[in-house]
């Protein structure tokens, strides 16, 4: 069975935003609490999402993410707070009416139809007529390049093209929102990638709102407007992946968006001293003495004179290179530079903290 | 090379050979006994055709009745604890499987209770209930159908539990319903069509069950296919021995039908 992916073509009128009135709703979780017995999944979590964005939850497993995505499409009750699709509070709507397009982590297809039917499913169960029904399910499985996979079952398909066929079936019915539940988890990483990008190109083209489940944050930082990061049933920032990674709010964002160095430090004043360099504290303030500080790799480079390490290992990365160095004080440190530049396990390098403003937390 | 045969483990082929035809020839020696049996002519010696030609006349109908009526009191039996198994037991488990998971184990338990149970036992039990039943839907053969819907709970559980873990049930029902379907309709169109060769071979076997069901009937006298075929045997052997084989064909046929399901799920899973 193949694995290529055949190219989508442009979208039909048909399965457009300017097809329907309900295209690009907005979303808003209220004071959100859901829990499994004693244990706590949500926790009053507030999420308001504008009509046609496309946010991403982010985090580590059980920390609520896919909770709040069930919570949203009606697959899981909650305990308490407001879901409001378009305003209107859709908490004790059944899932089979609350007009959602949903494609989850593991192959959903009806093994038992055809992608065909698979897709006209939905449509059916809007009592669509059959010819129109035909018509709609051919478009929307163009528009994810698998026309000429109509007629085939599941088990004929691979996994990247089962989630095609499950993202047209999502899409077809035209909902208000599309909620995508790690879809990507189980595919191989050039798949992922391809399918992650013709994701948000679709997304772009419908204006659909959208809400992506995912633990990569490279995943979630690529294709999303903006990222919620959740942690233990709370949102811990929300924002674009841009302030995500230059300013986290929290040193849980800092180390889980992106790599991190921790380097003890000593804050004074909103100021962390690390190894002489002067770095600006993030987020809240803390009280002055000693901090672990959360150092970006890029913003540590190699020069001429400076902190003293020694390299431990370097790899090529295409566009850069990643260095392992280890200080003085037996600090482990990861650096990103030019691939030009070539160290060797063993070398004497100095380094210089760019400065950049950095996330700490109080050293005990 | 298999791990089988690295390890040594696995049978040449004589010896597989020699095993096929020790078992065969355990089942088979009875029901070639039973087939010469149903030849013969009599005490005296020879082979007829008389026997099977003979159920097909007009006295034997009336010699007979009795023993058509009990096949007749089977099939109705047979279709109403397959009516059981579909209406409370199969929706029971798909209920239990998507929505209450940790009661698994409770069902299952439940389930194979009675095939710890001897039958004999069981009628003890259900001497008090069927008084309780005859009051509430009378004595009819048909309400036997509640015990054989015990009986046959361990073989249809298994057979329908099989295909369920087989199915992601819980995912498909998901997507259905994010589709906009309704309950009834999930399990309709989604759900049935990919249990339906374990809810045919829950249904197949509890239709064998059934007509090979004889304790139960017996002490709560009521005349089914195995009841009748003792009494007539004991006064015209040859026909008894000859319904017997009909009815051991009939089974045969629908766990040969069965096992052929099996094999097509496993083609068109591999």
């Amino acid at each position: 069975m193949t694995n290529s992916i055949p190219t989508a073509t442009t979208i039909a009128p048909s399965l457009t935003s300017t097809g329907s009135d309900d295209a690009g709703a907005t979303v808003e979780l209220v004071s959100v609490v859901k829990d499994y017995g004693s244990h706590r999944a949500l926790n009053a979590i507030d999420l308001a999402i504008r009509p046609g964005e496309f946010v991403a939850l982010l985090g580590p497993s059980g920390c609520g993410k896919t909770t709040a995505l069930r919570a949203l499409s009606g697959l899981e009750t909650i305990n308490d707070g407001r879901i409001l699709i378009d305003g209107k509070d859709v908490a004790a709507v059944p899932t089979n009416q609350r007009d959602i397009g949903m494609v989850f982590q593991s192959y959903s297809l009806f093994p038992h139809m055809t992608a065909l039917e698979n897709v006209e499913f939905g449509l059916r169960m809007r009592k669509v007529a059959p010819a129109e029904r035909r018509t709609r399910a051919e478009e929307a499985l163009d528009m994810v390049g698998l026309g000429t996979f109509a007629q085939r079952f599941a088990h004929q398909l691979s996994g990247g093209q089962q989630q095609r066929v499950a993202l047209a079936r999502a899409l077809v019915t035209r909902p208000r929102v599309l909620l995508l539940d790690e879809p990507l988890s189980a595919l191989d990483a050039k798949v992922r990638v391809q399918l992650r990008d013709e994701i948000r190109r679709i997304q772009t083209e419908l204006g659909i709102t959208t809400v992506f489940v995912t633990h990569d944050q490279e995943e979630a930082l690529a294709v999303a407007d903006r990222v919620a990061v959740m942690r233990d049933g709370v949102i811990e920032q929300i924002g674009t992946p841009e302030e995500l990674y230059s300013t986290p709010a929290s040193p849980f964002v800092a180390d889980f968006v992106g790599l991190s160095n921790r380097i003890p430090g000593e804050l004074a004043d909103g100021i962390v001293e690390v190894h002489g360099a002067r770095l600006p504290l993030l987020g809240e303030l803390l009280a002055d003495g000693p901090v672990t500080a959360y150092v970006r790799p890029e913003d540590i480079v190699i020069v001429e004179a400076g902190i003293p390490a020694t390299v431990v290992a370097s790899s090529f990365l295409g566009s850069l290179r990643r260095t392992q160095v280890v200080l003085q004080d037996d600090t482990l440190l990861s650096i990103q530079h030019e691939v030009d530049i070539r160290p060797q396990p063993g070398d004497a390098v100095f380094l210089r903290l760019k400065g950049a403003p950095v996330s700490a937390v109080p050293r005990g | 090379m298999s791990a089988a045969s690295r390890l040594g483990t696995e049978p040449s082929k004589a010896t597989r050979w020699i095993i096929l035809g020790v078992v065969g020839l355990v089942f088979s020696i009875p029901i070639i006994g039973l087939i010469e049996f149903s030849f013969r002519a009599g005490l005296g010696g020879g082979y007829t055709l008389d026997h099977w030609t003979g159920l097909f006349t007009e006295e034997a109908a009336r010699t007979y009745r009795q023993l058509f009526q009990a096949i007749g009191n089977s099939a109705v039996l047979a279709v109403v604890t397959v009516a059981i198994v579909l209406l409370i037991l199969l929706p029971t488990m798909i209920l239990v499987h998507i929505q209450f998971p940790k009661l698994k184990r409770l069902l299952e338990f439940i389930c194979i209770i009675p095939i710890t149970v001897p039958a004999i036992v069981l009628v003890v039990g259900l001497a008090p209930v069927y008084s309780v039943v005859v009051s509430l839907f009378g004595s009819g053969v048909w309400t036997l159908a509640f015990a054989y819907g015990i009986t046959v709970l361990p073989y249809a559980y298994r057979a329908i539990q099989s295909n369920l873990d087989a199915v992601p049930v819980v995912t498909l029902s998901e997507a259905a319903r994010s589709l906009g379907a309704s309950w009834p309709v999930v399990l309709w169109r989604v759900l049935l069509p990919n249990l339906r060769r374990g809810v045919l071979a829950a249904a197949f076997i509890s239709v064998a069950v059934v007509l090979g069901e004889f304790t139960i009937a017996s002490l709560l006298n009521r005349r089914n296919l195995q009841t009748a075929l003792l009494q007539v045997g004991q006064s015209d052997p040859w026909v008894a021995a000859i319904f017997a084989l009909l009815a051991l064909l009939f089974v045969f046929l629908l766990l040969l039908l069965i096992g052929r399901l099996g094999s097509t799920r496993n083609r068109s899973s591999s």
